[in-house]
């Protein structure tokens, strides 16, 4: 075969910019141009997760490392985070309640609070940073030094294997983590009334619990499996849409704390109300 | 190992119109926001042939393999890939192709998370669920065997030298058997001698195993040493393409200059 001369142009040799296929992200389409774009890509992630998630093969052994990573791992931050808040709710309550001289209603004021909102919530949050950063970080580093790109050219879908296993556990993970959230804010916030007031723990339990119903606490504790879904999702697609080398995976790992968190918050604001209309 | 002259030897160049071509792209163009990187890049290469593709940093060349694997969609032009056009695949339908390619990365894009024998054995775990863990062991000792990887097994990517990671990279790019193997970059970064090693072992690797190859590369010396045939592209269009001795005897004064340079 001879040579085949495709064309003449003789230009100098000169340094090119490399091309890289972030170079189309130069072309920012401004702030509310990426707010659209922000959301519409993440409706055709959610849409590619769905896909590959509930298609075969399930990727079980990367379910049960990440069930292990966002629960085990987290559950000793949680119990802290609720351990504290149980103490602060206490002692915070309890200065309140005193001048309406209401202390009795004290183990009830803890146990509600903490279960239905203050439990979630932190534990929300304290996942969200743990978990999310963590998320957002691994899939970005792997997004910017190809190993992602490496899955699929082996033909492995990286939206099963990396992001719906990731969201799977955070959704099957939250509702667990705030039980432990509850308990542990429970037990501190009796611990700190025993302090000023000795009381035991079975009558601060009878108290708290008393005239309860499950429809009080089910529905609190699992709207943070909607928290984990919110966790999951931003952090997977934070970190597979990563460009731009070290600076881009911190700035994927913070997106993703901050998003997540923020609309963990915006999501409990909802929640609550439905939970109000649907579990009067 | 046999050097890089003794397998040059045996080498043989197969003739262009007597096998039917493994890899096709026709007037591939492709752009990134208002840069244009790809500008009606045509190619073909067939069964057992290597394909070496030149040019200066930027014109497009690794954005050319990408598209090649389906990592990128070309924005007019078509890829197709032993007899399957990639446009209009499914993920599915695509899956099927890529398990028919093995693809080295610049800079291995090794997991790392996993070992090397696990990195290895990552295409064969997903894709040959039947086989049983002693015949896959086997398998990643073969293949790392065959790379001169003997006993890396339990190392972690970051542990091992740029060199084995892309040897490490090969092995896995070869785990399923690929009737085409796209290497980008497979001499970048390494010291003069890794590279030799690099290219001893493609050379090597292709001998046996009878692949279409195309290797996108800088280096003149690894390109010549490998491939049967070398395209050089600038400003997204191949400029031109034949033997390194046809090349040679070209006027165009870009590719005297960088022939020159390089």
């Amino acid at each position: 075969m001879g040579l085949i001369p495709v064309t003449t142009t003789t230009p100098p040799l000169l340094e090119q910019a490399p091309i890289s296929p972030d170079a189309d992200r130069d072309s920012t389409p401004g702030l509310i141009g990426n707010f659209f774009e922000w959301f519409g890509e993440l409706g055709i992630f959610s849409w590619k997760v769905l896909k590959a998630g509930i298609t075969l093969p399930f990727e079980g052994r990367e379910l049960i490392r990440q069930l292990d990573d966002v629960g085990s791992k987290s559950l000793p931050l949680v119990a802290l985070a609720g351990g504290a808040v149980g103490a602060v709710m206490s002692m915070e309550v309890r200065f309140s309640m005193a001048r309406f001289g209401a202390t009795s209603l004290l183990p009830s004021a803890i146990v509600y609070s903490v279960i239905q909102e203050m439990g979630p919530i932190i534990t929300g949050l304290v996942v969200s940073g743990r978990v999310g950063a963590g998320i957002g970080a691994e899939l970005a580093s792997m997004k910017v030094t190809e190993q992602i790109d490496a899955m699929e050219t082996s033909a492995v879908n990286p939206y099963r294997l990396l992001a719906a296993t990731r969201i799977v556990a955070c959704i099957l993970m939250l509702p667990l983590l705030t039980v432990a959230a509850d308990a542990c804010g429970i037990v501190t916030g009796w611990i700190t009334q025993t302090l000023s007031q000795p009381i035991s723990f079975q009558q601060f339990i009878n108290a708290g619990f008393s005239g309860a119903a499950l429809r009080y606490f089910l529905p609190p504790t699992f709207k943070t499996a909607v928290f984990g879904l919110i966790i999951g999702l931003i952090a997977c697609y934070q970190g597979m849409r990563t460009r731009g080398g070290a600076e881009g995976v911190g700035r994927s790992a913070t997106n993703s704390v901050v998003i997540s968190s923020l609309f963990v918050i915006l999501a409990d604001v909802v929640l609550v109300k439905l939970i109000l209309v649907l579990f009067p | 190992m046999a050097t890089v002259n003794d397998l040059t030897m045996h080498h043989q160049y197969p003739k262009q119109g007597d096998s039917e071509a493994a890899v096709s792209v026709v007037d591939l163009h492709k752009s990134f926001g208002r840069q244009k990187v790809l500008n009606g890049v045509s190619l073909r290469v067939a069964r057992g042939e290597t394909l070496a593709v030149l040019g200066r940093s930027g014109t497009g060349k690794s954005v050319m393999l990408r598209i090649m694997v389906g990592l990128e969609v070309p924005d007019e032009g078509s890829v197709c890939i032993l007899g399957h056009g990639l446009a209009g695949l499914s993920l599915d339908q695509l899956g099927e192709v890529r398990k028919r390619m093995g693809f080295l990365f610049q800079h291995a894009a090794l997991y790392d998370s996993l070992t090397i024998a696990e990195n290895v054995a990552f295409p064969l775990v997903h894709h040959r669920r039947d086989m049983s863990k002693s015949d896959r062991s086997d398998r990643v000792n073969q293949l790392l065997a065959e790379v001169g990887l003997e006993g890396a097994n339990d190392k972690m990517p970051s542990n091992i030298s740029g060199g084995m990671q892309k040897r490490a990279g090969l092995a896995r790019a070869l785990a399923l058997n690929p009737e085409i193997l796209l290497l980008d970059e497979p001499t970048a970064g390494l010291d003069p001698i890794s590279s030799r090693e690099i290219d001893e072992l493609v050379l090597k690797l292709q001998r046996e195993h009878q692949m279409a190859s195309i290797v996108v590369t800088h280096d003149l010396h690894s390109a010549r040493t490998i491939a049967n045939r070398l395209a050089l592209l600038d400003k997204g269009s191949v400029v031109v393409e034949g033997s390194f001795e046809e090349l040679q005897e070209s006027n165009i004064a870009f590719v005297k200059e960088f022939l020159k340079l390089a």
